[in-house]
């Protein structure tokens, strides 16, 4: 199934400035073992050292967060997007 | 630490409501009064309204500015910093005769310029757990225009304790983020984001740098929020969170459920007061955490009595191409994120001195570069602003 993977700017610099990419993947896990297969310094921004979702990045399949979903093994198909959010802070500076 | 909060006349007063508007309100704000879903009803529930608006910087620009034109009768702002000569860029409160004054001061005399009929109450204080309740409790809502993580969990904990609204708003360089939490039956910060991020893992924005324009879209939607809220109108941000790309200019929308686990909003929460939110983002009250990993480094004096000398020594500038273009020590280029790539540019017999603009990205370069085997490698402390500061200053700072 081919999915666009939207990358936010904070991780921009470790996938070579992309700002999404498409991949082929039947689960969100898959798209995101994809995304870290491309962009490897991306890894251990997504994940822990034990292969977990960081807490502070959240996943979407087009605008449902995958926690209320299958998490990792919610299913995606042609033409879905997937979004990751970190959290970000900027608002004085 | 002890924290200055202005004496009681600066909170809203808790006197009887205002039930009409003065002539000269009503021609102020005619063109409220005229529209159906305002009218004298809703501007008398502006003029009732008391809002505080946690930071007075580039996203408490936009907001004091149009809350205090739409006639919000009580505005608190709070920030304990002072007016920077890099904050006129954005911080569009500000003139260029304001730099050095605190900013709560500034943004006053701004705002009461801008509405003489209203309340504006500063508060030069850092926001902290031992004043956060006191301050919120009588106003009804919040509006958080901060810019760290341990603030932004402090001022979530707190209205979810009071039970007040948090019109919440954050960016980061050309990206958005804006919501409300706080609301019945609506999520929290928390349910959006149980766990901070550890320190230095997330770029910061001092290193990220934001388009000047940005928070003044962003502040702006804040504050269009903050008055529907008040007037009861139209669809809030409640359970959506708002993403905006300015370079694409693209808006989407994200469903944000409340987490009927949540600690802190849930139906069984654990959290039951403000905690030390420095401890739980990683930080141990640190107000300028120093570089997050620890390198062997050299000082810009050791480093130009070393080059005068005649020290054969390669400089690796980690920065971006534009930056190199402002100013530089005439290092060879290659841009952190480019680093693993092209580790095979440098040579490990050679002694290297590495730095970036003000030493964080540089020490990752240095951790990066001992981990590859690299021996003969330092971190120049402070950057290119320390070599400004100590060296050269010549050398223009940004």
């Amino acid at each position: 199934m081919s999915v666009k993977v939207i990358i936010p700017t904070p991780l921009r610099v470790y996938a070579g400035k992309a700002d999404s990419t498409e991949v082929s993947a039947r689960t969100v896990g898959e798209a995101l073992g994809q995304l870290t297969s491309k962009f490897a310094e991306l890894r251990k921004h997504l994940f822990t050292e034990d292969g977990k979702l960081r807490s502070f990045v959240n996943v979407y399949v087009n605008d449902e967060d995958i926690r209320y979903l299958s998490k990792e093994n919610t299913p995606t198909k042609d033409g879905d997007t997937i979004s990751i959010v970190p959290s970000i802070a900027g608002g004085i500076v | 630490m002890s924290t200055k909060v202005q004496p009681i006349t600066s909170q809203p007063s808790t006197t009887g409501k205002a039930t009409t508007l003065t002539n000269e309100e009503i021609l102020r704000y005619s063109r409220h009064l005229i529209m159906p879903e305002v009218g004298m009803e809703g501007q008398l529930k502006l003029k009732n309204a008391k809002v505080l608006l946690i930071g007075t910087g580039g996203l408490g620009a936009p907001l004091g500015l149009y809350l205090a034109a739409a006639g919000v009768g009580h505005l608190g702002l709070v920030d304990f910093d002072v007016v920077d000569f890099t904050n006129l860029q954005r911080q569009v409160t500000f003139g260029s005769d304001d730099v050095g004054k605190p900013k709560t001061a500034a943004a006053q005399a701004r705002l009461s310029n801008l509405n003489p009929d209203i309340e504006i109450g500063a508060f030069e204080t850092k926001l902290t757990s031992e004043n956060a309740l006191e301050l919120f409790k009588n106003f009804d809502i919040i509006v958080d225009g901060t810019d760290n993580f341990p603030t932004r969990y402090l001022v979530n904990d707190a209205c979810i304790l009071l039970g007040k609204p948090n019109v919440y708003g954050s960016i980061f360089r050309f990206e958005g983020q804006v919501t409300v939490f706080g609301m019945p039956d609506g999520p929290c910060y928390r349910c959006l984001y149980p766990e901070p991020p550890p320190p230095g893992l997330v770029p910061s924005c001092a290193e990220g740098g934001v388009l000047g324009v940005l928070p003044g879209i962003v502040g702006s939607i804040q504050a269009m929020e903050t008055i529907k809220l008040i007037l009861g109108t139209g669809e809030s941000l409640k359970g959506r969170l708002l993403l905006f790309d300015a370079l694409a200019m693209k808006f989407r929308e994200l469903k944000l459920r409340k987490n009927h686990n949540c600690p802190m909003c849930g139906d069984h929460p654990t959290i039951t007061k403000l905690i030390d939110y420095y401890e739980f983002c990683g930080v141990r009250g640190e107000e300028a955490p120093g570089p997050d990993v620890q390198v062997p480094e050299i000082t810009p004096r050791a480093l130009k009595s070393r080059l005068d000398r005649g020290d054969d020594l390669f400089i690796l500038d980690v920065r971006e191409p534009h930056e190199f273009q402002i100013c530089n020590l005439n290092g060879h280029l290659i841009p952190l994120g480019e680093l693993p790539r092209r580790v095979h540019e440098l040579d490990s017999s050679r002694e290297i001195v590495a730095h970036c603009r003000s030493g964080k990205r540089s020490a990752e370069a240095v951790d990066f570069l001992r981990k590859a085997g690299f021996r003969k490698i330092l971190n120049l402390k402070g950057g290119i602003l320390a070599w400004s500061d100590e060296v050269d200053p010549s050398v223009p700072k940004y």
